[in-house]
């Protein structure tokens, strides 16, 4: 059988043409995603990053649920002009955590990646309730729904519990102290040390103004809060992970 | 693992410029292989054949 | 009763059971509404399936009809006008997201129909409804006439497709009850991942079963670049929404992936749903519906193989593009890149081979609205396949990058491409299923045709310009050195050009109302073709 016999069989042969193509598509996404998961110098080593607090897990999931990543990026790039608009340029190590996560594909509005501490809690929250009145020429829609609307994370911890599968460091305390975790981040007026024990420069606040409820707005402004506050910057050394 | 990136993104750079490379080849020969005219020539008019 | 009717019969009974099982213990109301969908879908599938075995009172159904093959058209015929109905919706939701960004209040603040929950349904509805429907219709036609072979199965060739618009429908309704995986484009959550997941082997196994089938020696080329498409989509789908579900009775899951290695993932996803779904499958489209449109084999053969085995090689490795300078590491980003650019090799050889079919028949573009329809898709095919290589390229994409000019080029091949080739391909297929000579009306199509060109054509320019102006102003300094403009003086300055978008958009979506008018004419005035006898179509239903 020539050579050319053979090939005639990648034609007329279905299976044969299946496998073709299937070794064909298999090599590239091997080579691009396989050494992500084995090579060091993907993502940085550095001091500060943890996990979400499970008020923080419920904003984030708000976040998403909204697909405020849409317009929002959170993913600063390394040139003159984003680092003077957002800050640091974004790490690798800052999203390990995130499942899924945000950098986003589109700035249809700004940059989110450090918007913690920015702006104040009560900035944020009129600002999400109706974007007009705080910056007239904004396109973003109101979320003023959120203030009225109560936080479910009654089951925040089987959330911790599933991405602790995943690799997030939760611990056992953690999960087990979920609800009184996030009860307390709501109560700045309450004793916070165990959050902050657990989840250290975790903002501590009633978000939305409102102390009779924990609405799915506190949470979502705790969580645009830390954005990109985690790492201390003045003590990180670009150079020793220089790729 | 021990590989820095220097070497990930040599042996990725090398290996896969060869390996594209020898595709290519192959999928050329294939294509323009005399023998081949006449199938081919053949599965162009499918579509055109009525049953 | 056959052991495919039983067989589905049982598992969608059992299916019913599950569903209902899930429904009362669910932990959401979302996940209990899309349980009750499921049940209700399933057992309509067992209803229709008995139903089916007893109106054929124990009949096989024929595979060949004196001595031709007796093609199944039903389910054809309902995926094509499914691509029609999820078209138009899909165009429409787009026209108002697109009117949401110019004008923001009208939304009214009412969280069903704010940009980000409508901005997926968007991309759902005219990539995976609209687009899928047209695939799956064309692929099963085409595969059928070129195998020259009826598709087995009485029961699967019906589940892949109500199958794959049940998929749709639960979609659809959790973005808008804000129910997503958070990943773009791949945004249904764990329990609609896993039902495509089904559909899809379904579908893989009745176009292999047709192939396997077939009198032909040779499989035709369009059908490589399904496949291909099949087999690559699957892969994709498994690695990307590898989720965890917090409860198997909530509709909440997690990826396993996350940071960069599930942004990687995820743009290896994203851009080979372009790559394979939206380009590979579509291809299939051109490489049949052209020669057949326009009654000549296609220009080479031989480059259509090098085009197939380039394309899919090439295309896999481009994901990384959309990433450059972010925190993925810099030797993925530039093999993204190294790869993208050559993919403009392959892609305008593609473009060459469809656009030259016709040499020697151009006249054909001036009579036949539906021809020049299929040929102008072509050639936004090459324009796009030119405008990405080069939005790869590092230095242009730090300036496209996040801006609306990647909006605008994906519309190109969106509205351009992929729209036009599905539009051709139904003005076909809709008069060729039904048994009719022609579409209603080649003047409506001709209407079509300019409407819509023109909505595209104030589209992409009007994203072009926002998007470079955006990109030029968000880097722009003042003499003194200090940013020149705020983040909000740029959307303000987006303004006229998303105005000009929402136009675009209406009239793309005008055209698309004239086409459902007139497939409508065609399948209830059509003039009815001689050639094909009553019975064979009676006994394709």
């Amino acid at each position: 059988m020539s050579l050319f016999e053979k090939h005639a069989v990648f034609e007329k042969n279905s299976i044969v043409l299946l496998l073709g193509i299937l070794v064909m598509v298999a090599i590239g996404g091997l080579v691009e995603i396989v050494p992500l998961f084995y090579l060091k110098s993907t993502i940085e080593t550095v001091d500060g990053m943890r996990p979400y607090s499970p008020l923080e897990l419920a904003g984030r999931n708000i976040y998403v649920r909204e697909g405020c990543y849409l317009c929002h990026s959170q993913m600063i790039r390394p040139m003159r002009d984003e680092i003077e608009r957002y800050g640091h340029f974004s790490l690798a190590a800052e999203s390990q955590y995130d499942h899924p996560f945000q950098w986003g594909s589109k700035r249809t509005g700004p940059d989110l990646a450090r918007v913690g501490g920015k702006y104040s809690n009560a900035w944020h929250v009129a600002h999400l309730s109706d974007p007009r009145q705080v910056v007239p020429a904004s396109v973003m829609p109101a979320y003023a729904f959120l203030k009225n609307a109560p936080l479910k994370a009654d089951r925040i911890g089987d959330d911790m519990k599933t991405l602790r599968i995943e690799g997030v460091p939760y611990t056992d305390d953690e999960i087990a102290q979920a609800q009184a975790d996030l009860a307390a981040q709501v109560n700045p007026d309450g004793d916070s040390s165990g959050l902050l024990g657990r989840y250290p420069k975790a903002v501590v606040a009633d978000f939305d103004g409102d102390p009779t409820k924990v609405t799915e707005m506190d949470a979502l402004v705790a969580y645009l809060q830390m954005l990109g506050t985690l790492v201390d910057f003045s003590t990180y050394d670009d150079k020793a992970n220089l790729r | 693992m021990g590989f820095t990136y220097e070497q990930v993104a040599m042996f990725a750079q090398q290996s896969v410029t060869i390996y594209f490379f020898v595709l290519f080849l192959a999928i050329l020969a294939y294509a323009l292989w005399p023998k081949n005219k006449e199938p081919f020539d053949h599965a162009a008019q499918i579509p055109l054949e009525e049953d | 009763m056959s052991l495919e009717e039983g067989g589905f019969a049982v598992f969608l009974g059992l299916l019913t059971l599950l569903c209902v099982l899930l429904a009362g213990k669910a932990l959401d109301p979302v996940f209990a509404f899309h349980a009750t969908i499921g049940a209700i879908a399933s057992a309509a599938g067992v209803y229709l399936i008995v139903k089916a075995y007893i109106d054929r009172a124990g009949k096989e159904v024929p595979a060949e009809i004196n001595g031709k093959p007796n093609y199944n058209y039903g389910p054809i015929k309902f995926a094509s006008i499914a691509a029609m109905f999820w078209g138009i919706a899909g165009f429409l939701v787009g026209v108002i997201i697109a009117f949401e960004l110019a004008f923001p209040n009208l939304s009214m603040g009412l969280e069903w129909i704010n940009f980000g929950r409508l901005r997926p349904l968007h991309t759902s509805a005219v990539i995976f409804a609209f687009g899928g429907n047209v695939l799956l219709a064309t692929s099963f036609y085409a595969v059928q006439r070129t195998c020259r072979v009826r598709m087995p199965g009485l029961v699967a060739p019906w589940f892949v497709i109500l199958g794959y618009n049940v998929f749709i429908v639960i979609a659809g309704t959790g973005y808008l009850l804000g129910v997503t995986s958070g990943k773009e484009y791949a945004e249904p959550e764990w329990y609609a991942d896993l039902w495509l997941t089904v559909v899809w082997v379904a579908y893989l196994l009745v176009f292999l079963a047709t192939l396997w089938k077939r009198k032909e020696p040779h499989i035709y080329v369009a059908n490589w670049f399904t496949l291909a498409m099949i087999v690559t989509i699957a892969m994709l789908h498994l690695v990307n929404n590898a989720e965890i579900p917090v409860s198997f009775f909530g509709t909440k899951s997690y990826v396993l992936w996350s940071g960069v290695q599930d942004a990687m993932v995820q743009w290896w996803y994203g851009h080979n749903a372009v790559g394979f779904f939206l380009t590979a499958g579509f291809l299939a489209i051109m490489y049949y519906f052209v020669p057949k449109r326009a009654n000549r084999p296609v220009y080479s053969y031989r480059l259509s193989i090098v085009h197939f085995w380039a394309l899919i090689f090439l295309y896999i490795w481009a994901g990384p593009h959309h990433l450059h300078y972010t925190a993925l590491p810099e030797w993925a980003s530039t093999l993204g890149m190294t790869f993208s650019v050559m993919l403009w090799m392959p892609s305008w050889g593609g473009m060459i081979n469809g656009l030259m079919t016709l040499s020697g028949a151009w006249d054909k573009l001036r009579t036949d609205p539906v021809l020049r329809m299929l040929v102008v898709s072509v050639a936004f095919y090459g324009m796009s396949t030119f405008e990405g290589p080069l939005m790869s390229i590092k230095a242009v994409n730090s300036l496209s990058h996040y801006t609306d000019w990647t909006i605008g080029h994906v519309h190109s091949g969106a509205l351009g491409w992929v729209g036009y080739v599905s539009f051709g391909a139904l003005y076909c297929l809709v008069p060729w299923v039904f048994g009719k000579k022609d579409v209603y009306s080649l003047k409506l199509v001709d209407w079509h045709f300019w409407i819509s060109t023109l909505g595209i054509v104030l589209y992409i320019s009007a994203m072009w310009v926002s998007g470079i102006m955006q990109g030029l102003m968000w880097r722009a300094y003042t003499s003194l050195g200090f940013l020149q403009y705020s983040f909000v003086e740029t959307v303000e300055a987006m303004h006229p050009y998303y105005v000009i978008r929402g136009l675009g958009g209406v009239l793309f979506l005008t055209g698309a109302l004239i086409m459902a008018v007139n497939l409508y004419l065609t399948i209830t005035r059509g003039e009815a073709e001689e050639a094909e006898p009553a019975g064979a179509l009676a006994a394709a239903e």
